[in-house]
Parts: C-alpha cells; structure tokens; sequence
C-alpha cells in the first residue's frame, strides 16, 4: 500500500504538469481547451518514435514537448483567426489529432519496455553515483528502510524536474508578458485598450498550455513504458479535477500564482492517490475511476454554487427579518409618538 | 492633435435599418484642448469615440492622430496614441489582478511587453506615487485584487491607467454615467486634476449639460451624425443649459430627446 503510495507521488509529479497546463488554458485563459486529450497523446507520441530509432530520450522528450507547442498555437489560431468557439475548436483539434497520432506511431501501441528512456538513464546515473547507500544509510540506521520508497531515484529526479518547471513557470507568469497574458483571461477589451494584441497572447499561452501538457504525456508514456493511441481520453477532466482538488485543498484562500502553481501539482499528486486507492478497493475497477473523475469535477463546480445559493438565502432571510423588525420598531415609536401627541391635546 | 476629415458611417447599409450614424464629419482638436460633446441618444457620440478608438472603421474619411494617419490601424496598434475610460467601471481594469498588476499591463501601452520581472520594486515606487495623486488610499493597496474594489475606486484607477502614461488623446465615454452622485463628482475632479497636469488633448462625452458646460474648453452638441452647435472658450464660459436647449431647438425645430439629459439638467 505504502509503496502504491510512493508511486502515486511519482506519477502525481508527472502528470501535475499537465495539470498545469490545462490551469493556464482553463484559468488563466479562460479558455476550455479539450486539445489537451490529443496533444497529451501527441506528446508521448513522438518521443516514443524517436526513443525507439534510437535518438537520445532527452532531446526526444523535448521534441514531443515543442510538437504540443504547436499544436496549442494551432488550437489558438483556429479560435482566433478562425474565430472559432473555443471548445469546438479543441473538439475539432482533439479528433484531428486522433488520426495524426496514429500515423505518427504507425500503430495504436508501441512498447519501450527495453529502450533507453530519460528513466533509465537517471537510474543509471543514481546508480553510478551511489546515491543510494549515501541516501539510504540514515533510513537504514533508524531502521526505517522499508518505508523508504523503493524508486527513490525516480522520485527525485521527477521532484527536482518539477521544482524547474514551476520556478520557470512562475517566472514567466510575473513577467511582463506573463502578467498580460493572466489579464487576457481576466478582460480582453482592457487589454486591447492598452495596446496589446490578445491574439497573440492567446495563441502563445495555449502553446504554452499544450506544451505542458505533450511534455507530461511524452513522460508518463516513459514512465509507463509504453505509448498508446487512448492514452489521452479524459485527459482534461483529469487535468481540471487535479486543478480543483488543488485549488480547493492548497491555495488557503491565496490566490498569487507562485501558491496557486504549488496547488495545482499537489493537486495532481492528490489526485494520483485517490486513484491509487481506488485501485486498492476490491469493489472498484481502475476503469470506474474516469467516472469518479468526473464526479469530482461536477462536485468541485455544483457545489459551491449550492453553498452560495443557501449563503444568499440565509443573508436574504436575515435582512428580511431586521427589515421587518425595524418597521417594527418604527410603528412602535411612531405609536407613542402618537399617544404622547394625543395627551399634550388633552 | 487630432483631425477627424470627412468622416461617413452608415450602419446596415442597403437594408431597412439602414442608419447614417455619421454623416461627413470634420473637426480638428488642437493639443490640450479638452472637448465635450452633448447629444440626443442616437446621435452619433459614441460612434465617434468609437471611430477615433479604431473599434469602429470609418466607410470615408480619415482619422489623424498627431499627425499620424491611423485610420487603418487596428483597434490594439492605435491604443499606443489614446487612453480610454469606458462608462462600466468593470471595463477599464483586470477584476482579478492586483492594482500593481493591473498599472503594469496600462504601462504596456507605449512600449514593448518584454520577458523581464513585470511589477519591479522601482515600479512599485512609481506606481504608489501616481495613486496617491488620487487621495483614495490606494496607494496602500497595491496587492488588493482590483474586484474587490468599489465602483468609484474601480473607475479613480481606470483614469489613472488611462492617464498616466500621458496618452495623445484621452477618450472618456460617459465615464461618471455608472456611479453615484458623490463618487461622480470624485471622478470629475480627479478627471480634471489629472487633464490638466498631463495637459491631454480629451474627448469627453457625457449626458449632462451642466457637466459639458463646466468642463474643457471646448463643446460639441450633436445631432444625427453632425456636430450641428460648437462653443469656444469665451462663449463656452456664458453658455447655461436654457441656451442648449434652446440652441437645439432652433436648430433642428424640435425637442432634445434625451431624457437623460433633461432629467439632469
């Protein structure tokens, strides 16, 4: 269980940077960008391709991620320049690239079960460093080794990847064009009003978005060892309810992105251990867990609209009833006024 | 400053709802002069603004702005010569960035957004000298969220980012209309205040007479696409609200239909 765990934490490090992806389309954008479930694909498409003609797996990870940079600018254009509606845009991105990924793997499955991947390098870079007695001697000295997860190097390497990705991330997001392209999502006509070209914002920021998301897919197809053509489906919904978790448990009402980046890949991480749980459930199959996922997601969005309606009725009853008690209080002075008024007739 | 040469629009050409919205209109504003412009609804204000804005493409005539020939700019290139305030407070900022934010994005409008720090302390400094110009206290405020602020405030940083990078042409579209009379007459002055120390050549269009003829040195009153009565300086000064009412009816033979403008005279 501990160690379902640990590799929950793995993939919740992988998959929190589609997460963050898919949070600058659907909130920094405001843009619900269903691209995602055919670039997530696209992404491991093309590394698993390279890494299998033998192409070093680094420069192949960032080849799937620059292809999603593509793509997202492609989303962006078509709504755009196309003027078209953002969600069928993704829609219309997503079935396309369906049939791109396919002819990209030439088949709907390719195994890397005996290739090099970024994975096995770092494994053997762990291992001729000796990082793991180094690492393990205070565990093994407390007598605690067995808690220890047993892909430490993994662990690691994905964490220190993913400290990278945020600092640059948040980096990028305060700077001055990271600070417009927030305000895209927030309001365009002021935006425009001050001699900014939104279309290019966009386009760049779902290239941006889409890149994440290929470099998350080109990673856990690495990390699962094979790249396959379904990959991708219900991407987004796992995207946006890793955003929400991570939103609703860690933001702590602080809403400055370098805390609200930190959610969202906590987020991820939650997320990957709900899933692990549900896997360890006798009464739950892993394919039950896209239905999950997305009751997640209607309960992140129905129910704080409930909450706000039973806030508002609560605060409109209330001011009903100091209404109606101040009338109240008003009739009784005006009742006395009146008797006092009647006396001083008499 | 600006030139406005012959400018034709028509809405819905060749169609029943066929409207002249502004019919051969030529002006020239010279740079500092503060103009208002007064008109029934309908009259082609906002057309106007919307054409020197560049969200609205004149079918003849030109826009010049300093000089430049911007009819042809898009909407975003041409925002580098005006600053604009719009009638909605919620128009002119960012609901959910910070005012510091919110002041950098304003600062974009005359250079180039690079892949520098955005909000940097120095700016910080010069962004808490500007909104203490405003006397609202939001200079202590530079990390609140700009929803949370009220209407007024709302509408006091519009004017500022509209401002303080000293725009060629400062478009102001009935940007009291949405606020209580007290926050108005805040707005108007810090209008005024900040008008006159960046010495902006302003457009303003306002629905209230009394308001047109106590700010700027010049008037416009409009009607049916033209410019059919102008007030200067001197004669500006004299005028009251009877004189453009009655200046309107004598002109065009008939009533201002504007309730607005009659119900706040």
């Amino acid at each position: 269980m501990l160690q379902a765990l640990y590799g929950a934490v793995e993939s919740g490090l992988i998959y929190a940077l589609m997460a963050l992806g898919v949070y600058i389309s659907f909130r920094l954008l405001d843009f619900p960008d269903l691209t995602v479930d055919g670039s997530f694909v696209t992404g491991g498409a093309v590394t698993s391709v390279m890494v299998i003609n033998g192409i070093d797996p680094f420069t192949a990870t960032l080849a799937g991620a620059a292809v999603g940079f593509i793509v997202g600018c492609i989303t962006g254009i078509l709504h755009t320049k196309g003027h078209i509606n953002p969600l069928l845009a993704g829609i219309l991105m997503m079935v396309a690239l369906y049939s791109i990924n396919l002819r990209i793997m030439g088949q709907p499955n390719i195994p890397l079960l005996n290739e090099t991947t970024v994975f096995t390098v770092v494994e053997n870079w762990w291992q001729t460093l000796n990082l793991q007695g180094i690492v393990m001697a205070p565990f093994e000295a407390l007598g605690i080794a067995a808690y220890v997860p047993s892909s430490l190097d993994v662990l690691v390497a994905a964490t220190i990847l993913m400290i990278i990705v945020k600092k640059l991330l948040d980096f990028f997001l305060r700077t001055e064009a990271g600070t417009t392209l927030r305000a895209t999502g927030d309001n365009q006509t002021m935006v425009r009003s001050f001699s900014a070209n939104t279309n290019v914002y966009i386009v760049v920021g779902m290239g941006v978005s889409n890149m994440l998301v290929a470099f998350s897919g080109s990673m856990v197809v690495q990390h699962n060892g094979f790249a396959d053509i379904n990959l991708g489906v219900g991407m987004i919904i796992i995207g946006l309810a890793s955003v929400i978790i991570g939103e609703v448990l860690f933001s702590f009402g602080s809403d400055k992105i370098v805390r609200t980046t930190l959610a969202v890949i906590l987020g991820a991480i939650v997320y990957r251990m709900i899933y692990a749980v549900a896997l360890q459930v006798d009464f739950l199959e892993a394919s039950d867990m896209k239905l999950i996922t997305a009751l997640i997601v209607v309960a992140a969005l129905v129910v704080p609209n409930w909450l706000g309606q039973t806030n508002a009725k609560q605060q409109y009853k209330k001011s009903k009833a100091n209404a109606a008690k101040q009338k109240a209080s008003q009739i009784e002075t005006e009742g006395e006024r009146g008797h006092v008024t009647a006396q001083s007739d008499s | 400053m600006l030139q406005l040469n012959q400018i034709h629009k028509t809405f819905y050409p060749n169609t029943p709802d066929e409207r002249q919205a502004l019919v051969d209109l030529h002006q020239e504003l010279l740079g500092g002069d503060v103009v208002t412009i007064i008109g029934s609804n309908g009259a082609g204000k906002s057309t106007l603004l919307n054409t020197i804005a560049g969200s609205i493409v004149p079918d003849e005539g030109d826009v010049v702005i300093d000089g430049n020939d911007v009819t042809r700019l898009s909407e975003q290139k041409r925002a580098s010569y005006i600053g604009r305030v719009f009638q909605d407070p919620k128009a002119g900022t960012a609901p959910g960035m910070t005012i510091e934010e919110n002041m950098m994005i304003s600062l974009g409008r005359t250079k180039r957004r690079s892949l520098f720090r955005g909000v940097t302390k120095q700016l910080r400094q010069q962004f808490r000298e500007h909104l203490a110009t405003l006397e609202i206290g939001l200079e202590n405020r530079l990390n609140t969220k700009v929803g949370l602020l009220s209407g007024g405030e709302r509408q006091a940083l519009s004017l500022l980012m509209a401002t303080f990078t000293e725009p060629k042409i400062l478009l102001l579209d009935e940007h009291t209309a949405a606020l209580d009379p007290s926050k108005e007459e805040l707005i108007l002055r810090l209008t005024r205040d900040l008008v006159e120390r960046h010495q902006l050549t302003t457009v303003m269009v306002t629905h209230q007479m009394e308001q047109a003829i106590a700010f700027g040195n010049r008037l416009w009153m409009m009607d049916e696409g033209k410019v059919i009565f102008e007030a200067n300086d001197e004669v500006k000064q004299d005028l009251t609200v009877e004189d453009l009412l009655d200046q309107f009816q004598a002109i065009r033979g008939k009533k201002m239909a504007n309730d607005r403008a009659l119900l706040t005279k």
